[in-house]
């Protein structure tokens, strides 16, 4: 690489580079900076003390946790198992015309498919109504039962996300060597074992991409449950995530300090779970 | 390394200049010129440094619309910008979301904003985070002529009354009364239930001779005012500020509550919101009575359901046995002037006619306006329809409205959050009120505590 390419290589990541300094550091700083202060006092961890012993906070975790175990199994599950069933389909138009149905309903983007998913929800409008009633659900009220919501928000989550997750997975299915799947297949292997000895193994780098990549989405759960609180009056409650919380410290109880408390927990969270994936994954070394 | 070194250089240079940049940018979006051109004014605020004939800006919920198409067309002149949003409906806040995150920018507030809630002069009047004054313009130290305040029916105005000074008008009256159907009555001859236990009781005749018909609906989040307001449930009190008191256990909510348990069970209370398009399909012949606030009149029967002149009929609000009549609240909107206006003199001929000229008020208003002289004529027009099958109707709202019940006060947040997010689910699981009732309790106690009030 010469001098004037590398040149090229900075003007490409220059504003990136700016952008997530504006928007991305300097807002953490920021945050960092108010999570430990009140009206620019510094009081240590009164903030998180205050946050903590909210009684909205500890259910607030408990529904962010439950949602990304659903989220995360099913995603890493289902979309495995559909990109190496996509695969393996050896007809052309159809494993093209499959990828492209997965992937469509992710062009939606995030609050315009929650809005699409009320009707969906709702029984008395809904297109699968029938499916609805014999699960006893008569009202939206019932679907959007606090218990349901982890069920639903995931159910959501998937159909918007899954698809472009698929798509990633098949190419990575791609990049593996057709040397070593021929070899699997003169030893002996059928689709499974090979699935399970081989590509699986070879996908373990992008499964722990996408673990990452979606549990940084999913513990920042806010546009949908905000838009079906604000779409059932509260039935759903305004306080059910942990983002929602901050969001009502912020602008509710205009206490930005407690805001910052959540939000630097959440960011915690996420970073060490985020390790843990990078790490088990061994996401960043080289082959 | 000495390849190496250089590139890496640049980087490090390349990154302080991007730093710079972005920090350059912050401070230039973060500043704003809140301080210039700003005087402590006649009317008891500071104002913003007026520009004549500018634009204001309107944030309504989607009933008051006409309000400001109304006024367009009496005033081609005055540059309005309408933007709807749900008006605070079921206790969402999004007024004070909205205003307190342009509280932070220093910029970007609305001129006019409707709201459906009652409680925001609270917060409103408040001096912001930062130490700026509050989004609400007090209203009546020269704002507004006294004559023009004292147009308002008496005691409408204390919900937007904080510490002596008015800082929001009220739209609209919403003092439960009961609606009956005459037609229905007659046809199978009931007679109109003048206290709770007759209403339970008709609850249970109805459904078992007339199963199908319904008195009414437990689906919208204001019911908590309609039935525990209007039953003396001392469930939501501040009896002096940042003081909240709570008593579901109290015989009047114990009372109320097991008459709505039974007329669930019996089917004639149902659970569809009134503004579902399901209600009026459903129940639209098959409304027997309810209690409900007299906006009801055009929000409801004239329009959702579209029930026809000469069949619906308005008594007294429900009362216990032996008891004194007393009657709900159930909202009443209210309009509030920004603080920040560059345009005080168009926000004040904008209020001054949505609140009291008949193109809005008496032509196209739902409710029972506040404002005296255009409720006079809103109830002569409607007595002009022969819409209500009483001749003493306007008596009947006009008592009801001095009956209302102060034992049911405004705190800084909503009593409608804590129904939608405990009970609503609750009834539609097929759990009774009454168990519910200890849960109800505990969320407003845990609301109240959250937002800096004393649990008494």
């Amino acid at each position: 690489m010469n001098a004037g390419q590398s040149r090229y290589g900075y003007i490409f990541v220059s504003g990136y580079t700016l952008l997530l300094l504006a928007f991305g550091l300097l807002p953490t700083l920021y945050a960092i900076y108010l999570a430990f202060t009140r009206n620019g006092a510094f009081v240590g961890v009164d903030n998180f003390v205050r946050v903590f012993n909210d009684y909205r906070f500890l259910p607030a975790v408990a529904h962010v946790a439950l949602y990304i175990v659903y989220w995360l199994i099913s995603l890493i599950v289902f979309v495995v198992i559909l990109a190496i069933i996509v695969h393996a389909i050896r007809v052309r138009w159809l494993g093209n015309t499959a990828r492209f149905l997965f992937y469509i309903p992710g062009a939606i983007a995030g609050a315009s498919s929650v809005l699409l998913w009320l009707f969906v929800l709702d029984p008395t409008v809904s297109p699968v109504s029938g499916l609805l009633r014999s699960m006893g659900y008569e009202s939206l009220v019932n679907v959007v039962a606090v218990d349901n919501l982890p069920v639903v928000f995931t159910v959501i989550a998937f159909w918007a996300g899954a698809g472009g997750w698929i798509v990633i997975m098949y190419g990575a299915l791609n990049n593996i060597s057709s040397d070593i799947m021929e070899a699997a297949r003169i030893d002996g292997a059928g689709p499974i074992q090979t699935a399970w000895h081989i590509q699986l193994p070879m996908l373990k780098k992008w499964i722990s991409y996408m673990g990452i990549m979606s549990l940084a989405a999913g513990t920042q759960l806010f546009v949908e449950p905000k838009i079906l609180a604000q779409a059932t009056k509260n039935v759903v409650p305004e306080d059910y995530s942990l983002n929602q919380l901050a969001y009502l410290y912020a602008f509710r109880q205009n206490d930005f300090s407690g805001s910052a408390a959540i939000s630097l927990v959440l960011l915690v969270v996420a970073l060490g779970l985020s390790a843990v994936f990078i790490f088990r994954g061994r996401l960043f070394e080289h082959d | 390394m000495s390849q190496q070194s250089s590139p890496r250089r640049r980087l490090t240079r390349l990154m302080t200049v991007a730093a710079a940049a972005a920090a350059g940018l912050l401070v230039l979006s973060g500043c704003s010129p809140s301080g210039s051109g700003a005087v402590e004014g006649s009317f008891g605020f500071t104002e913003a440094e007026q520009v004549p004939d500018s634009e204001i800006t309107v944030w309504v919920d989607a009933s008051r619309e006409p309000a400001v198409t109304a006024f367009q067309e009496a005033y081609p002149d005055i540059p309005v910008k309408l933007e709807t949003y749900d008006g605070g409906a079921g206790g969402s806040g999004s007024f004070q979301s909205k205003i307190t995150l342009m509280d932070q920018a220093g910029e970007g507030w609305p001129d006019v904003v409707f709201s459906t809630q009652q409680n925001d002069a609270i917060w409103a009047s408040k001096q912001t985070a930062n130490g700026e004054q509050g989004f609400a313009a007090p209203l009546d130290k020269g704002f507004f002529d006294q004559e023009f305040l004292d147009g308002f029916a008496p005691g409408s105005l204390d919900f937007a009354t904080i510490d002596g000074t008015v800082y929001g008008l009220r739209n609209d009256l919403a003092q439960t009364v009961f609606y009956y159907n005459q037609t229905l009555l007659d046809q199978f001859g009931y007679e109109v239930p003048t206290t709770w236990e007759e209403y339970g009781e008709l609850g249970d005749k109805l459904a078992a001779e007339h199963p199908g018909y319904i008195l009414g609906s437990m689906g919208d989040s204001f019911m908590t005012y309609v039935y525990y307001g209007g039953s003396q449930s001392p469930v939501f009190q501040s009896p002096e500020p940042a003081v909240f008191h709570s008593d579901t256990s109290d015989e009047n909510a114990q009372n109320i509550s097991k008459i709505i348990d039974g007329m669930l069970a019996n089917g004639t209370l149902v659970q569809d919101s009134f503004f579902s398009a399901e209600f009026a399909e459903k129940y639209a012949d098959k409304l027997v009575g309810m209690p409900g606030p007299v906006w009801y009149t055009g929000a409801i029967f004239q329009g959702g359901l579209a029930t026809p002149a000469g069949q619906i009929g308005v008594a007294p609000p429900l009362s216990w046995e032996g008891g004194e009549v007393a009657a709900g609240n159930v909202g009443g909107g209210q309009w509030y002037a920004s603080s920040h206006s560059k345009n005080l003199e168009a926000v004040k001929t904008f209020l001054e006619f949505v609140t009291s000229a008949d193109e809005f008020q008496v032509e196209a208003s739902s409710g029972y306006p506040a404002y005296t002289s255009a409720a006079e004529k809103w109830l002569d027009k409607l007595a002009g329809d022969a819409y209500f099958v009483n001749d003493d109707f306007e008596t009947v709202m006009s008592d009801a409205a001095g009956q209302i019940w102060d034992g049911w006060n405004v705190t800084s947040w909503s009593p409608e959050t804590a129904w939608s997010k405990v009970v609503i689910p609750g009834i539609a699981a097929g759990e009774t009120v009454e168990s519910l009732l200890p849960a109800w309790q505990k969320e407003l106690e845990n609301e109240a505590t959250v937002n800096g009030y004393t649990v008494k």
